[in-house]
C-alpha cells in the first residue's frame, strides 16, 4: 500500500495515469451533466411553492457542496505537503484553488439571483452567507499569498499553513444554518434524517452533484498534467516525450 | 503558528456570536431585549388570517408569532414572492411608540422542503383526515 502510494507520488507516473483516465472521466462527466440538467430543468416537477425558480438548486446546489468540498482538498493536500514534503499534493492544492474560487463564485451569485424574487433581497448579512463569503476570501487569500512570495517553496508553504487554519470555516459554513437564526433555509440533503426534498427532484440532484465533482477532477488532472510538465520541463522523461512529440 | 491562528479565529467568534443572530423573536421583543430606539430585525410566522391590506395597495399589516407571543407589523412596499399567512418571514425596522413594529423591508424565509404540488396537496389532505403525523410539513 505505502509502495503503490509512492509511486503514485512520483510525477512521472502520476502524469501516465492521469492521461490514462482523463478521456474516461470526461465521458462519463459529460454525460451525467447532460442527463442531470434535462431531468432537473424539464422533467422534475415544479415546486409547490417557489414554482419554476426553484430548479436554480440544480447548479447552486452542487456548487456549494463542490465549493466546501474542494477546499477540504486543498487543505489535507496541504498537510501532506507539510508533512512529508510530496511535490504532487502541492501541486494538485496550486491547481484546486482557482477552481474552488469559481465554484464559490457561482454558488454565490446563483443563490443571490435566487434570493430576489424568494426572500425579497439579493444579500443579506446572514451567518451562512456571511460564511460562504468568508470562503471565497479564503481562496482569494491563498491564491494571492502562494503568489506573493519570491521563492515558490516559501509561497506554497505559506499558503498551505493559510489553508490549514481556514479550515474551521467549513464546519462553519455547515453548520450555520442550525446555530444561529438565518434568512437560509436549514439542509434538505445533508443531515442525519430522509431527505427533505422529493424523490423525483432529489435525484437529478444527485446527478448533478456527481456530474460537478467528476467535472472537477477531469479539469484538475489535466491542469495538473501541465504544471508536472511545467515542473519536470528539464527531466529525461519529459524531454524524450517531447521528442517523440507525445505529451 | 496553526494552533494559534485557529485560537483566534474561535475568540473572534465568540465575540461576534451576539451579532451573528440574523434576527429576534417576537418572545424577545415582548421581553424588551431589542434595541431601544433603535433598527432592528424580528423573525417569526405570519400568523394565520392576520394579513390585512390598507386602501393604497401597498400598505400591509400583519401580525408576526412565534407561537408564545405576537406583534404587529406594518409595512409600505412590494413584498417577496414567497410571503404568505403560516410562512416564515424577518423584516427590518423599528418599533414605534404603540408597540406597532414599523419594517421597512420584509423577507421571506423559506422551508427547507421541496416537493411537487400534488405530494403538497396529498400531505395536507392527510393532514385534514389525521392521518399522517405532520412533521415534515412544519412550515418554518
Amino acid at each position: 500500500m505505502f509502495q503503490w502510494f509512492h509511486r503514485l507520488a512520483s510525477l512521472k507516473n502520476f502524469y501516465r495515469l492521469a492521461e490514462i483516465i482523463t478521456p474516461w472521466l470526461t465521458v462519463i462527466c459529460a454525460g451525467l451533466l447532460a442527463v442531470g440538467l434535462y431531468r432537473g430543468l424539464v422533467v422534475a416537477p415544479t415546486d409547490y411553492e417557489q414554482g419554476e425558480s426553484y430548479r436554480i438548486i440544480y447548479v447552486h446546489v452542487p456548487s456549494a457542496w463542490m465549493s466546501m468540498f474542494i477546499y477540504m482538498v486543498i487543505a489535507f493536500c496541504s498537510a501532506i505537503y507539510l508533512i512529508w514534503k510530496m511535490k504532487l499534493a502541492d501541486i494538485v492544492a496550486q491547481v484546486s484553488a482557482p477552481m474552488g474560487a469559481a465554484f464559490t463564485f457561482l454558488a454565490l451569485s446563483t443563490g443571490s439571483l435566487w434570493g430576489k424574487p424568494m426572500w425579497g433581497t439579493w444579500w443579506e448579512w446572514d451567518a451562512r452567507l456571511t460564511s460562504e463569503l468568508i470562503l471565497l476570501f479564503l481562496y482569494i487569500g491563498y491564491m494571492a499569498l502562494r503568489n506573493a512570495l519570491d521563492s515558490p517553496a516559501a509561497g506554497a508553504k505559506a499558503a498551505a499553513i493559510l489553508a490549514l487554519v481556514g479550515v474551521v470555516n467549513i464546519p462553519i459554513i455547515h453548520y450555520s444554518v442550525e446555530w444561529w437564526n438565518t434568512l437560509h433555509q436549514p439542509a434538505s440533503i445533508t443531515k442525519f434524517d430522509t431527505p427533505s426534498i422529493h424523490i423525483s427532484m432529489l435525484i437529478p440532484l444527485l446527478l448533478m452533484a456527481l456530474g460537478f465533482k467528476l467535472f472537477y477532477l477531469v479539469n484538475m488532472l489535466s491542469k495538473t498534467r501541465s504544471v508536472i510538465l511545467e515542473r519536470e520541463a528539464s527531466t529525461s522523461w519529459v524531454r524524450s516525450r517531447l521528442q517523440e512529440n507525445k505529451l | 503558528m496553526v494552533a494559534v491562528a485557529g485560537l483566534a479565529v474561535g475568540l473572534f467568534l465568540n465575540v461576534f456570536k451576539s451579532n451573528i443572530q440574523l434576527f429576534y423573536s417576537p418572545s424577545e421583543v415582548a421581553d424588551g431585549l431589542v434595541p431601544d430606539g433603535a433598527e432592528f430585525k424580528v423573525g417569526g410566522l405570519v400568523a394565520a388570517n392576520s394579513v390585512a391590506r390598507q386602501g393604497d395597495g401597498l400598505t400591509v399589516e400583519f401580525l408576526l408569532t412565534d407561537n408564545a407571543n405576537t406583534i404587529p407589523i406594518r409595512y409600505t412596499g412590494i413584498l417577496p414572492d414567497l410571503f404568505r399567512e403560516g410562512q416564515g418571514t424577518v423584516s427590518v425596522g423599528k418599533l414605534n411608540r404603540d408597540g406597532v413594529f414599523v419594517a421597512s423591508k420584509v423577507l421571506a424565509k423559506h422551508d427547507e422542503n421541496y416537493m411537487p404540488p400534488e405530494v403538497a396537496d396529498a400531505l395536507e389532505k392527510a393532514k385534514e383526515k389525521g392521518a399522517y403525523g405532520g412533521d415534515t410539513v412544519i412550515m418554518q
